[in-house]
């Protein structure tokens, strides 16, 4: 098994749900984060003091799946998360030691 | 006999006794002199009315002012904003029953404090209830000058601290200088009102006064941590909550149709003009302020916004009753574009208002107060706007005086400002240990202004620089 990592831009979030849900993907994880790349933030005027605001808000994806499965994910994330403008994200594979379900206790490929 | 005959007898000897007694019981025909006692009763009712309904506005601005408060301060000091809010009040209100009303309204033998009328002693039971009303209206004015202080103080003043600020405040240095301008408004008798200084709502009695007090109150502090580095840069310290902000400026410009207005705490068509001038000030500073914010920054700044309406409101409140609506668009305006400007001051003399308080209150306070002699409709002449300066200068030398004073002794008797880390941390949790938003992670992010373009070291200085504290606390 592996988690697929996937930042990418906030509005992009429903149409990659929708891309994940028709390969069959059942379930994700989805964290509000903030951060930065070679994309800069941009700076903001408060009561006539400038000040940066360098990290740009984002959104992680968190996916679990079966080996093989991870090239249609990010072929999937590749095709609907981008907009060809910078600071479109990043996809992170990760190898997953163990999985399992809580309410029943199943493991590896059954908890997924 | 039948029992028809007998009703019918007892019927008649019952009309023909009853029907003389209710002719001499009824009431004597109209008089003059009864009519006009009835019509001064009225008036006098209305006036009851008025005043207090304009009372209830003006407590109103309470939850105005801890709006814009709440919402141009940070999350983790929302608990102790409130707090505050809500405590210069209360001990406001007790502290002018118990001592300033008495000084402020009291009858005196100098023109300079009253010394009768402490405790509302002036009422008893069944006697004239218009003392009461005058109070109830002169409280709520006595606590709008003292919570002008809290934004000022916001963020980093110890609540016990504040505590005794709010009782000193409302119970000696506002009373005293509104003794001098409004004494006669009932027993008392000015020195200021008698050279005819003018100031009809109280530009000066309760803006400058808590602006100045303000000032005080922020220079013995001393400024947020990280607000100014060590090279003189300004560092932003956004607000929370800018729907809330806006919200409380909505709430005071409602409030204010209670102060200016109600200021005639009598019901008859002054009030009208007095309605417009407020309306129209409120909106010309609104706009002059967006304007000169657009100037300076390239966008129309809303926080600026939002302070210049309060800034043509304050500035209003002293000629309100004494200059046409066109003058009340130019001070307003005037005030707009001075409370940007006074804001921007304030913080290059390294002053922290996190409201912008002092510009609002006591800088926009002692322009429409100036104003007011100024565009005076009966005329205006060197001397009435000397007795204008005059005023503003002795409000100033009071209320800043007394204000430092009192603020030094706090700070060496209990000690006036947290320590740093309970001010990173937040006072809600150091002064309240309370979360005023449990549900929501609150994270205060610290910003940087700015590093100078395409230099990798230096804008890692100036990241390493904000998260340091770019001030020492001034306790």
């Amino acid at each position: 098994m592996k988690k697929v990592e996937v930042i990418i831009k906030p509005f992009k979030l429903e149409e990659l749900k929708e891309g994940l849900s028709s390969l069959g993907i059942q379930g994700m994880t989805v964290s509000e984060v903030k951060g930065f790349g070679r994309q800069k933030g941009h700076s903001e005027i408060y009561r006539g003091a400038e000040y940066s605001v360098d990290f740009v808000p984002k959104v992680k994806v968190e996916i679990v799946v079966q080996a093989d499965m991870v090239d249609k994910v990010i072929e999937a994330t590749l095709t609907h998360a981008k907009t060809g403008k910078i600071g479109d994200g990043k996809i992170f594979v990760y190898p997953l030691e163990t999985a399992r379900r809580i309410r029943t206790g199943e493991q590896g490929k059954d908890a997924i | 006999m039948k029992t028809r005959m007998k009703n019918l007898i007892y019927f008649t000897i019952g009309a023909l006794v009853t029907i003389p007694m209710m002719a001499w019981g009824a009431e004597e025909a109209p008089t003059i002199a009864g009519n006009a006692e009835a019509i001064a009763t009225v008036q006098t009712h209305a006036d009851y009315l008025w005043t207090l309904i304009a009372a209830a506005l003006v407590f109103f601005m309470q939850a105005g002012f801890a709006m814009v408060e709440a919402g141009f301060t940070r999350a983790k000091n929302a608990v102790n904003i409130l707090m505050k809010n809500l405590m210069d009040f209360s001990m406001g209100s007790i502290a002018f029953w118990a001592v300033g009303f008495g000084l402020m309204f009291g009858a005196t033998g100098t023109g300079w404090f009253g010394t009768s009328g402490f405790f509302l002693s002036d009422f008893s039971p069944g006697g004239d209830p218009w003392v009461l009303a005058f109070w109830m209206f002169q409280a709520v004015f006595c606590a709008t000058a003292a919570t002008i202080v809290s934004g000022a103080m916001a963020e980093r003043t110890k609540f016990v601290g504040y505590l005794v600020y709010s009782a000193l405040l409302s119970a000696i240095i506002y009373p005293v200088f509104g003794s001098w301008a409004w004494g006669s408004l009932f027993n008392g008798n000015g020195w200021l009102e008698n050279l005819g200084f003018i100031d009809f709502a109280g530009s000066t009695v309760v803006h400058s006064v808590g602006g100045w007090v303000a000032l005080a109150g922020a220079i013995v502090l001393g400024p947020r941590i990280g607000k100014y580095t060590k090279d003189g840069r300004i560092k932003p310290i956004p607000g929370h909550n800018l729907p809330l902000a806006a919200l409380g400026v909505f709430i005071l410009w409602l409030g204010w149709f209670g102060f200016n207005p109600g200021s005639t705490t009598a019901a008859n068509k002054d009030i009208a003009m007095i309605f417009v001038n407020t309306n129209l000030a409120a909106a010309a500073g609104a706009i002059l302020a967006m304007t000169t914010a657009w100037m300076k920054f390239q966008k129309p700044d809303a926080g600026m916004s939002l302070n210049g309406a309060l800034a043509g409101l304050v500035a209003i409140t002293s000629p309100c009753a004494t200059v046409t609506p066109l003058s009340a668009v130019i001070i307003g305006s005037a005030a707009g574009v001075l409370v940007v400007l006074s804001v921007l001051f304030f913080d290059r003399i390294k002053v922290d208002d996190p409201v912008g308080a002092i510009s609002v209150h006591g800088v926009c306070g002692a322009w429409g107060t100036f104003a007011a002699g100024i565009f005076n409709i009966g005329g205006t002449s060197a001397k009435i706007i000397g007795v204008q300066l005059l005023g503003i200068g002795s409000c100033f030398v009071w209320a800043f005086g007394t204000g430092i004073i009192m603020f030094k002794l706090i700070d060496k008797t209990m000690g006036l400002r947290v320590t740093a880390e309970e001010e990173v941390e937040g006072l809600d949790y150091g002064e309240h240990r309370a979360s005023a938003y449990p549900d929501f992670q609150i994270s205060s992010p610290v910003w940087a202004p700015p590093a100078p373009q395409g230099h990798g070291a230096e804008k890692a200085q100036v990241l390493s620089e904000a998260i340091r504290p770019a001030s020492e606390p001034a306790v």
